[in-house]
């Protein structure tokens, strides 16, 4: 230890013999609130349903099996994909995708904006963006349906300036579901965006300009690679809850904007339910999302060791 | 994007190793003025930071703003490199005024106080950034670059990130980065203020030196008037938006216009007098005690009452019947190479002396009557 002081121990030194130790609370938050209800829910998807919920110990693929193929692996005639659920899927995957990019465009813009106020405006405006997002979800979700169903005041509005003459039919589409996501998730894309463009040095944007950088170079070579953590930072965090979400599509969308939040939810919700499928479809999801993050983790460190 | 920016294209070539550039002057001979400040005005609502500034830079110069912090030097800077609209005036460079011109249409490059390399990119990076704005071929930026590095010694840095080099070491690549597209003017911003003392000392005359290698005019802002005297062909003095002196640092420090430059170069003690006549740049004073004394003045007509600036080095003790001023010793203090005297005149008014600590020195114990002589060149009437 070269920056030992004389006499005396350096941090790590002292930490080094009680890590296990001191590292067990962490294990014990990880162990019993991540690791167990994962592996019961890996554990589950590979049981036989019971038919008023629940499950039977008995190990069989018939979840796996009916999420992917039609005519299973075990009948007579040779197998064949299964559509319904693997649909399901890919909206939830570019219904995700779709509200991150728009909470991203209209995210970045306002975290920029907020970052260059002065600092007791600054609060205000961090308020004014979250304090909606006190009211619970559930909440903002329904006030959505209200506001644009088709005798709610958006149509009403826009007929009475006369921009249509009958109402959108907005409810029950996939866009409605968009919008819900949207609104919904739009804060957790703002909030990590202004934390980085915060500690933004604004000195850079000069040096850049200084260096024959126009604005829009400014941008995309010296602000958008320095604010990055917190764009992608928003991206997960917008990302990740949509692809899961079963508010939105369950009050705003119709029987052809279903999720996979909601296909998992319908599992566990009563007598129709079916635990083992709403499990292997919860695991899919969640290899998913593993993949997509590893990939990114991979590129990220692949860059900076180049 | 070839497009040279204002007629000015980077000329390739500019520095080799191992075949220095044409020496192009020495010290103040000036070749021709490069940026022209002409009736600057910057007002930032209500306050204005620069009133009507004009200064002419030449060519390879080095130049050095120096004031207190809030005089106007920074912003008179940040409106050259084009951060800062101007409110008023021109800013000519070679004659084109570039007032209303955004940053990067500007043929000057700035090295920043913290130096704002850019943290995602690695040293060459850095380097080639402006290159590469100017429309340069990966190939031909990455060489220039290189040379660049390799003009402030930091060739084996090449592929480190901005965050893995020391200050000293950051500072070089931000001098590199800058220097790389050849400006016609190097804007510096108090760029050794970061840096530790040895370091800073030894920068001082690097910097010196690639200014001269390069030929480039230099633009240095401080605050450090050490700094400003040590390194500058030229330096502007600034307090409150106006500039109070240009001149070289001899000419600034032997020859202060007035109180302000007097005060802020250097230590003097300031003294008001009586002002007896001025004629042909001498004025005649009449010192505490009744002594008369002529010394230099940059005053003309006729005034009543004027400050006297006595330079503490140029001050000498001696015996009371001969001296110019008597004074009772009151403390002193130890400086190494100096002893620094105090003293107080009759009318209870303190005065500095510095006296080399030589053998010889003999120091009055405090409480003791003491004559002070005024040697040529120590004293210098103001206006009050």
């Amino acid at each position: 230890m070269a920056a030992m002081a004389p006499g005396g121990a350096s941090s790590s030194e002292i930490y080094k013999g009680n890590a296990p130790r001191l590292l067990l609370p962490t294990w014990v938050v990880i162990g019993v609130f991540l690791l167990v209800p994962v592996a019961l829910m890996a554990i589950y998807s590979f049981l036989t349903k019971e038919f008023r919920g629940g499950v039977i110990w008995e190990f069989t693929l018939a979840a796996y099996d009916q999420f992917f193929l039609d005519r299973g692996l075990f009948g007579d005639e040779p197998p064949s994909i299964e559509w319904t659920y693997i649909t399901i899927f890919w909206r939830s995957i570019w219904q995700a995708g779709l509200a991150t990019v728009l909470c991203l465009l209209i995210g970045f813009p306002t975290a920029w904006f907020i970052a260059t106020r002065d600092a007791r405006m600054r609060t205000v405006w961090l308020l004014v963006v979250t304090v909606p997002y006190w009211v619970n979800l559930l909440i903002r979700t329904v006030s959505m349906k209200f506001l644009i169903r088709d005798e709610g005041p958006l149509n009403a509005f826009l007929l009475w300036t006369g921009v249509i003459d009958q109402p959108l039919g907005l409810i029950n589409t996939n866009l409605a579901v968009q919008l819900g996501l949207f609104y919904s998730y739009l804060p957790f894309m703002v909030l990590p965006i202004y934390a980085a463009v915060e500690r933004y040095d604004f000195a850079l944007s000069e040096a850049a300009a200084d260096l024959y950088a126009d604005r829009w170079t400014i941008l995309r070579l010296v602000i958008l690679p320095v604010v990055k953590p917190g764009l992608v930072a928003g991206c997960i965090l917008v990302f990740v809850p949509s692809l899961g979400a079963f508010l939105a599509p369950d009050l705003l969308g119709g029987a052809k904007s279903f999720m996979i939040g909601s296909l998992i939810e319908e599992q566990f919700k009563g007598a129709a339910g079916n635990w083992p499928f709403g499990a292997a479809a919860a695991m899919i999801l969640m290899t998913i999302v593993m993949i997509v993050l590893l990939v990114y983790a991979r590129s990220q460190t692949r860059e900076a060791a180049a | 994007m070839n497009v040279p920016l204002l007629g000015y294209e980077p000329i390739n070539g500019w520095y080799h190793p191992g075949k220095e550039k044409q020496f192009r002057g020495w010290f103040g001979i000036v070749t021709g003025t490069v940026i022209s400040i002409d009736r600057v005005v910057k007002s930032f609502g209500t306050f204005t930071a620069l009133h009507e500034v004009s200064l002419d830079i030449a060519d390879n110069e080095f130049f050095t703003l120096l004031g207190p912090s809030g005089c106007g030097k920074t912003t008179l800077l940040r409106c050259i490199a084009g951060f800062e609209p101007v409110s008023g005036g021109q800013i000519r460079l070679h004659g084109e005024d570039i007032a209303p011109l955004p940053p990067f249409k500007r043929p000057v490059n700035t090295v920043f106080q913290h130096y704002a390399l850019f943290p995602h990119m690695t040293v060459l990076e850095n380097v080639m950034f402006g290159l590469q704005r100017l429309g340069w071929s990966v190939v031909d930026a990455e060489g220039r670059a290189k040379q660049a590095l390799e003009l402030v010694h930091l060739s084996q840095f090449l592929k480190r990130r901005p965050g893995q080099l020391s200050g000293g070491q950051q500072q070089r690549v931000a001098l590199a980065r800058a220097l790389a597209p050849e400006p016609k003017v190097l804007l510096l911003d108090e760029p050794l203020s970061a840096l530790d003392l040895k370091l800073r000392q030894a920068v001082r005359m690097e910097l010196k030196q690639i200014q001269r290698e390069t030929g480039i005019a230099f633009v240095f802002v401080t605050h450090d008037q050490e700094e400003a005297l040590t390194m500058s062909d030229r330096i502007a003095v600034m307090s409150d938006g106006h500039v109070q002196q240009i001149g070289t640092p001899r000419e600034i420090y032997e020859a202060p216009a007035n109180r302000f430059v007097a005060d802020f170069i250097g230590e003097t003690n300031l003294i008001e007098v009586p002002v007896l006549g001025i004629e042909g740049g001498m004025a005649e004073v009449s010192l505490p005690g009744g002594r008369a004394l002529r010394c230099p003045t940059p005053l003309t007509g006729p005034v009543g009452q004027g400050v006297l600036s006595l330079r503490p080095e140029r001050i000498d003790l001696c015996a009371p019947g001969e001296a110019d001023l008597v004074v009772t010793a009151t403390d002193q203090v130890y400086l190494g190479t100096d002893i620094q005297l105090k003293a107080t005149l009759a009318g209870g008014q303190e005065l500095t002396i510095r006296l080399q600590n030589a053998l010889a020195t003999r120091l009055p114990e405090a409480g003791t009557q003491v004559g002070l002589k005024l040697e040529a060149g120590a004293a210098r009437l103001l206006a009050a």
